[in-house]
């Protein structure tokens, strides 16, 4: 692998067999093949690089649901409370260690009380478990490098004699933070266990989770959803003795060859009914695009609540709408199966622009399910209109308003006929003009065409089709020939 | 069946599934129904009201009518005191465009009561209106797909008439731009606009509220018929439209020239209505 560095196209990363010829990274390119001219060099992709490492560390969620990453080629996983799952520490290590070989990487690890002492015990001294407060003794003979600084206080170090981690542990402490600068020191007490950075998962941490593993990769996706099912059962056991119902739920299909298939669910209300859980990922699987493919099988299936809310017990039959309660179902299974955003509800917005003055939001989070029982409208939407009187705003209102021609008999009156999607429209009745200024204390919507002034018509036809009509530009002050354009559609 | 069954039992189920069949095959039922009433005079038609628990279906031949077969949707969804449903085909918003909430409002419906589901296709649209008949709570299920749908056979809308009659949910399918075909729809419409009347006392170049042309062209439990109607936002109810004489051609129309001022203003006595 070669990579361009400081002008020069230098060794970023070396085979077994190269490194076995004297090949070290950071050796120019020229060099190096000057040592061994049947050299096969390749462009190093650091972006892939990355995107494999986050690939790896997604699987490594299989052993806790806390997996931080450290580029560029460490991952550390937060093992506390998980060892005794696999039977201790180091036989937890073994295994990790036996399964990523079988996917074809090359691994090592240690385990130890930080992250960074883990990591810098990873890289010198693979396989190695310290036991509780014994970092300081175990990073002792490893070089300074370890520590992750920068270059030049590196090589300052190695200049001043001092090597090993051990050589810097018993210097005085204000001597190098004055020298070398605090992160030094820090870093220092990072690696002997003093004190701990934290690390930033992968993922969001869980609520609550179960899971399934299996001795042997299983294979067929309806043992998978049996299992789902399952995991929901446990689930809703673990959220009711917490008072909680899930929001957000994802299940995980950990593949035995080292691939991880997420599938996220929400719902409209705390959840935490199984069977309707269940319900809920069999509609989304049967929905995917690109359907779950086993590979060689799995061998963890997770389910885990990524975001929980509280959920008092209920009774069944009291005070309870069983109605509305359906409707919150109808509402997630059809997101489920549809999108969450196709699924929609429409709340009112402060704006005389009409396009603004209803919002979509998603049913998920907008709809208020059981409460939409009144007849009349809402705080924020208008009344119904008196008896005898037109609409004010239309029924159906145009995303993109329309372009139509028109002939009108003054500039700046209602037309007398215009031509829409083809079909001429003999105007009979027509009101307005209604004046809506854009908005000008807010940035010019790129939707729209422009921000000059409309004004509405109301106009009807011959044979009683009305619809909405506009003019854009004031005529004479904001523009010669004002465009028309229809924007909705009345009763 | 249990050993305990003798014939006579037999027979009286056979008799109940004989009812329950004929309630499909279009004699006329016994037993009231729950109804949704319209107003006058529709619900003389409709013996009390728009039948709950079962399929009915609208239709407008011209696309450009989309805004009246819209007004005649959201009017029957203004009527129950429950959440509406409301499954379109992407086709259909982009050709007749999206609900609007503040004409909602004043068209007497509540915003907040409509639960709207796009579906890419005609299949997902019926497959999303089926899902929600299972569900008692709702008001109204409104299912749109676009232009002429195969798939809306009888067999498809006999399904849809069972679920609704399970549940007891209204289900109205609407067929912009599509002509009719057998269906095992209760009662078919066909809506049009009619010409606006303006309230008394306004200019004769005024709109007036909502006016439809309702075409009852099948109606299982009653006679058909055709009503011109105005839909009244406050009461929530049709109403019969006075007859009034057909609009004079655009070429004597006074409204123009007095719009070119500004808005509208009342006129001075003397003005005769339109026509």
């Amino acid at each position: 692998m070669v990579e361009t560095h400081a002008n020069a196209r230098r060794l970023a990363a070396v085979d077994a067999a190269a490194e076995r010829l004297g090949l070290v990274p950071g050796l120019t390119l020229a060099d190096a093949q000057a040592r061994v001219p049947q050299l096969k060099a390749e462009a190093a992709d650091p972006a892939a690089d990355a995107a494999l490492l986050a690939a790896v560390a997604s699987w490594c969620e299989r052993w806790t649901p806390f997996v931080g990453l450290a580029p560029p080629h460490g991952i550390v996983l937060d093992i506390t409370g998980c060892a005794h799952l696999f039977e201790g520490e180091a036989p937890m290590l073994a295994a990790m260690a036996a399964r990523l070989t079988a996917t074809g990487l090359a691994a090592q690890g240690a385990v130890a009380g930080t992250a960074r002492a883990a990591l810098a015990l990873a890289r010198w001294r693979p396989g190695l478990v310290v036991p509780a407060g014994g970092e300081a003794a175990a990073v002792a003979p490893l070089p300074v490098e370890a520590l992750g600084l920068d270059a030049d206080t590196g090589r300052s170090l190695a200049y001043l004699g001092l090597v090993r981690i051990g050589d810097l542990a018993d210097k005085p402490r204000g001597a190098l933070a004055a020298r070398f600068g605090a992160a030094l020191v820090d870093r220092l007490d990072e690696i002997t266990g003093a004190a701990s950075a934290p690390i930033s998962p992968l993922n969001p941490l869980p609520a609550y989770v179960a899971e399934r593993r299996f001795a042997e990769p299983m294979g067929e996706e309806k043992t998978a959803l049996a299992v789902l099912a399952d995991l929901a059962r446990d689930l809703s056991g673990v959220l009711e003795r917490h008072g909680e119902g899930g929001r957000r739920f994802e299940a995980a299909f950990f593949r035995s060859d080292g691939v991880v298939r997420r599938i996220a669910a929400g719902t409209a209300a705390p959840l935490r009914d199984g069977a309707r859980l269940a319900a809920l990922f069999r509609e989304r699987l049967s929905a995917l695009a690109d359907p779950l493919d086993p590979g060689f099988g799995y061998d963890v299936i997770r389910l885990s609540v990524t975001a929980a809310e509280p959920l008092d017990a209920t009774q069944p039959g009291l005070g309870t709408d069983p109605a509305a309660a359906g409707l919150d179902q109808l509402v997630d299974i059809l997101s489920a199966r549809l999108g969450p955003r196709r699924v929609s509800c429409l709340a009112a917005q402060d704006s005389h622009l009409p396009e603004r003055a209803a919002l979509r939001l998603p049913a998920q989070k907008g709809w208020r399910g059981s409460h939409a029982l009144a007849l009349d409208a809402g705080p924020g939407w208008d009344a119904p209109a008196p008896e005898g009187a037109p609409l004010g705003r239309p029924l159906a209102l145009f995303p993109r308003p329309e372009p139509v021609e028109t002939l009108a008999e003054v500039p700046d009156g209602p037309p007398l006929r215009f031509r829409w999607r083809r079909v001429l429209h003999e105007v009979a009745r027509a009101e307005g003009p209604e004046r809506i200024a854009p908005e000008w204390w807010s940035a010019p919507d790129a939707g729209l065409s422009g921000a000059l002034t409309r004004d509405y018509f109301r106009v009807e036809d011959l044979e009683g089709r009305r619809f909405w009509l506009y003019r854009e530009g004031t005529y004479g002050r904001e523009t010669a020939a004002p465009r028309w354009f229809l924007h909705g559609l009345f009763p | 069946m249990s050993p305990m069954h003798g014939p006579r039992e037999d027979v009286t189920a056979l008799r109940r599934r004989i009812v329950e069949m004929k309630r499909f095959s279009g004699l006329p039922e016994t037993a009231a129904r729950p109804r949704l009433p319209l107003g006058e005079p529709l619900d003389g038609a409709l013996g009390g009201g728009l039948a709950r628990g079962a399929l009915h279906e609208a239709f407008t031949a011209d696309p450009g009518q989309s805004g009246a077969l819209l007004g005649f949707a959201l009017a029957l969804a203004a009527l129950p005191r429950r959440p509406v449903l409301w499954v379109r085909q992407d086709m259909a918003t982009l050709e007749s465009g999206e609900i609007h909430g503040p004409g909602c409002a004043q068209f007497g419906l509540d915003p907040a009561r409509l639960l709207l589901v796009g579906a890419a296709d005609a299949t997902d649209t019926l497959a999303a209106a089926e899902e929600a008949l299972g569900h008692a709570g709702l008001g109204l299920v409104v299912a749109e797909p676009w232009g002429e749908a195969r798939l809306l056979d009888l067999t498809a809308t006999r399904r849809l008439a069972l679920r609704a009659e399970r549940s007891g949910v209204p289900v109205l399918l609407l067929r912009p731009a599509a002509d009719p075909h057998p269906s095992a729809a209760t009662t078919r419409w066909h809506v049009a606009a009619a010409p606006s009347r303006p309230a008394p006392g306004m200019p004769a170049f005024c709109l007036g509220p909502p006016a439809f042309v309702l075409d009852l062209a099948r109606n299982r439990l009653g006679p058909t018929g055709r009503f011109t109607v105005e839909w009244n936002a406050h009461a929530r109810s049709f109403s019969p439209a006075p007859r009034r004489p057909h609009l004079a051609a655009p070429a004597d129309r006074p409204a123009a020239p007095q719009l070119a001022g500004g808005p509208p203003r009342p006129l001075p006595g003397g003005w005769r209505h339109a026509g």
